[in-house]
């Protein structure tokens, strides 16, 4: 059973006679009994069988997830998927090769942006002392941006960059994204750089190291699987966001390198815009490629995640 | 090895001029990053004020969303945000905060302990370790809810929760019709298959945050009320949980926070149509899911229109998220102060 409960023995049980308990007359030895017949020990176990039950019913929606991505765009998969361009309405056949391509581009811009400026913001906040007003700030902005609607960020990239520039393009869908993936890099950094032990900074410290050799040299890659665990778990939220690309990217139905090279600032595929299109269609061939890159999209996510937290778990293990 | 050689050495002064240009830099860049919010509310806000100068406060209150007249009113929309929000709240709080006391009392290995030790092989070097092994796995299964994007969740809603609840709904809406909340039928998209994709997506965000503030209880806590006689569930209400209630009540208004300004699920799922309701079967409309909608194809007016409703979300998001965060700050405050 599961019960931590503690079953007294025999002698506590009242029988016929009642039985000596000793000095401890005004204990009411009864009422610790642990039988089911006892309320108080019945609601236990229901309570806990009732969280039981929750757990797992909780976890349902996400097999169910799992079971149809794999069923209804397992289906569907194939190797075309990858090299084909997105089909019109009641063509047959396509794919979604420049959504790839758009995901992978513009998350890789995302990454470029946030990640020198969130691990510089990182050092900062790590290296800073302890009742730093600033640093206090930075930080809790930082929290604060965790939680922010990632619609709002592309709001934000839609008035600074598209009203700007003059029309929706990748660049703009980057840059959207890298404000989402600030925050979980400048936290996760700043915590694993904390994680250092104090004693290979002091180490460094005698040796005559300058705060700049310290970061560089100790602390940055002591620090560095968590770091990229960060890094990776920002990747992965990045590459499922949708509402920022909505706003900033669009979708094209075209591949992005048009004569032979990229232009960044045309609108352009993502797998998560591309899905969202499709899902409202009332085509068949469209929803079944919604589903299948909704598949390729959780598996990309789910590759990041994964590769992420065993980076994570090198560095406890060490 | 020279003699007079050393490994260690004082900075020459080169090595102190790039240490503290490095230092400003560091330090720079944390400005900009500061900076950089302010100026992402700013220019929310400024392209926001030519419609607030327009629309005034009744934009608050309208009621119809017209671009041909240039009518714009976001109240439906801000009732559908509450609304949902607050559905999604209750069920995934009442499911996150379950699944937290399961993962902090240990009740999956103990359980798997039990059974091991059926067969006596418990302290077998391999199957010995399984009971932690299945707990991290239930933990990351649970984290995992929160690692698929919100655009799957939504075409999952429409393909399976949709058709699953809908026989459900309009049996209910036939039979219990007279109670408001079931007053109209379910005819595909609406607030009910919305709000229950929603309290999924927020769960994970309720579950970690107060299973941290649920593992944090000092031990002696539980151990002074098991001593005391109490049962499992009596520690767990009585002692445990109020213990933590300042983490999970932060976990809450976060996960509030979350559900206000999630975007893709909602706008494919709660039917995007401009109505004050207070059915669970009406379609409705979120202020995120209506900027997703209208803001590709949306003229240079009603842009400016569409600021403000993000100025709107802005506000009410940023509110919850400070407080939000403020109470997790003080509680950890407090656990600390206790140890």
């Amino acid at each position: 059973m599961i019960r931590k409960d503690v079953t007294i023995e025999q002698p506590l049980t009242p029988k016929s006679t009642e039985p000596d308990y000793g000095p401890f007359t005004d204990v009411d030895f009864p009422e610790l009994e642990r039988s089911l017949r006892r309320p108080r020990t019945l609601l236990s176990l229901i309570m806990s069988w009732l969280v039981a039950g929750m757990t797992l019913l909780a976890l349902i929606p996400l097999f169910s997830v799992i079971a149809m991505l794999l069923w209804r765009g397992g289906r569907k998969l194939s190797f075309s998927l990858f090299t084909q361009l997105p089909p019109a309405p009641l063509e047959l056949g396509g794919g979604f090769g420049n959504a790839i391509v758009g995901t992978l581009l513009m998350v890789a811009l995302a990454t470029m942006i946030s990640v020198p400026i969130g691990i510089l913001c990182a050092i900062f906040l790590a290296q800073a002392e302890k009742g730093s007003h600033f640093a206090n700030a930075v930080r809790f902005a930082a929290k604060v941006l965790t939680g922010f609607p990632s619609i709002l960020a592309g709001v934000f990239a839609y008035g600074a960059l598209v009203l700007v520039t003059g029309g929706f393009s990748a660049f703009a869908g980057g840059a959207a994204l890298s404000i989402l993936m600030l925050p979980t890099i400048i936290l996760t950094a700043e915590d694993t750089i904390r994680m250092v032990p104090a004693r290979m900074r002091e180490a460094a410290i005698g040796m005559g190291a300058t705060n700049t050799q310290l970061v560089w040299m100790v602390l940055l890659p002591t620090a560095l699987p968590g770091i990229l665990t960060g890094v990776m778990l920002a990747v992965a939220r990045a590459a499922g966001e949708t509402a920022p690309l909505l706003l900033t990217a669009l979708f094209s139905n075209y591949w992005i390198a048009s004569h032979g090279h990229i232009d960044l600032m045309q609108p352009t595929a993502s797998l998560a815009v591309l899905i969202y299109n499709f899902a409202g269609m009332p085509f068949e061939n469209q929803v079944e490629l919604a589903w299948a890159a909704a598949l390729v999209l959780v598996l990309l996510v789910l590759v990041a995640n994964l590769a992420g937290q065993s980076l994570s778990r090198k560095q406890i293990r060490e | 090895m020279p003699e007079n050689k050393q490994i260690s050495q004082p900075p020459t002064r080169f090595q102190g001029m790039l240490d503290t240009a490095f230092g400003r830099l560091c330090h720079g860049i944390a400005w900009l990053f500061i900076l950089l919010i302010v100026f992402i509310v700013l220019r929310i806000a400024t392209a926001a004020v030519p419609a607030l100068r327009q629309q005034g406060l009744g934009f608050l209150s309208g009621t119809s969303w017209d671009p041909n007249q240039g009518e714009y009113g976001i109240l439906p929309e801000i009732w559908g945000t509450l609304y949902s929000s607050l559905l999604a709240l209750v069920i995934g709080t009442a499911f996150g905060l379950s699944v937290a006391i399961f993962l902090s009392e240990g009740y999956l290995a103990t359980f798997v302990f039990a059974i091991l030790k059926l067969f006596d092989v418990h302290s077998h070097p391999a199957w010995g370790k399984l009971p932690d092994r299945l707990e991290q796995l239930l933990k990351n299964l649970i984290e995992l809810l929160a690692a698929i994007p919100s655009v799957v969740y939504g075409l999952w809603g429409l393909f399976v929760v949709i058709p699953l609840v809908r026989p459900a709904c309009n049996w209910l809406h036939v039979k219990l019709g007279w109670i408001p909340l079931f007053g109209t039928t379910l005819s595909g998209p609406g607030m009910l298959p919305a709000a229950i994709v929603l309290s999924i997506m927020i769960l994970p965000t309720i579950t970690a945050i107060s299973r941290d503030a649920l593992v944090s209880v000092p031990s002696k806590l539980r151990m002074a009320a098991y001593g005391l006689g109490a049962t499992q569930w009596e520690t767990i209400l009585a002692v445990i949980l109020p213990a933590a209630m300042r983490g999970i009540f932060g976990a809450v208004v976060l996960a509030f926070g979350r559900a206000l300004g999630e975007t893709m699920a909602l706008a494919m799922l709660v039917g995007n149509a401009n109505k004050i309701s207070i059915s669970l079967f009406s379609p409705a409309n979120t202020l995120a899911a209506l900027l997703a909608n209208n803001f590709p194809e949306a003229g240079p007016k009603e842009v400016g229109v569409l600021m403000y409703a993000a100025l709107v979300l802005l506000g009410i998001t940023l509110l919850t998220n400070v407080f939000g965060a403020l109470i997790l700050q003080r509680a950890t405050g407090d656990l600390e102060g206790s140890r």
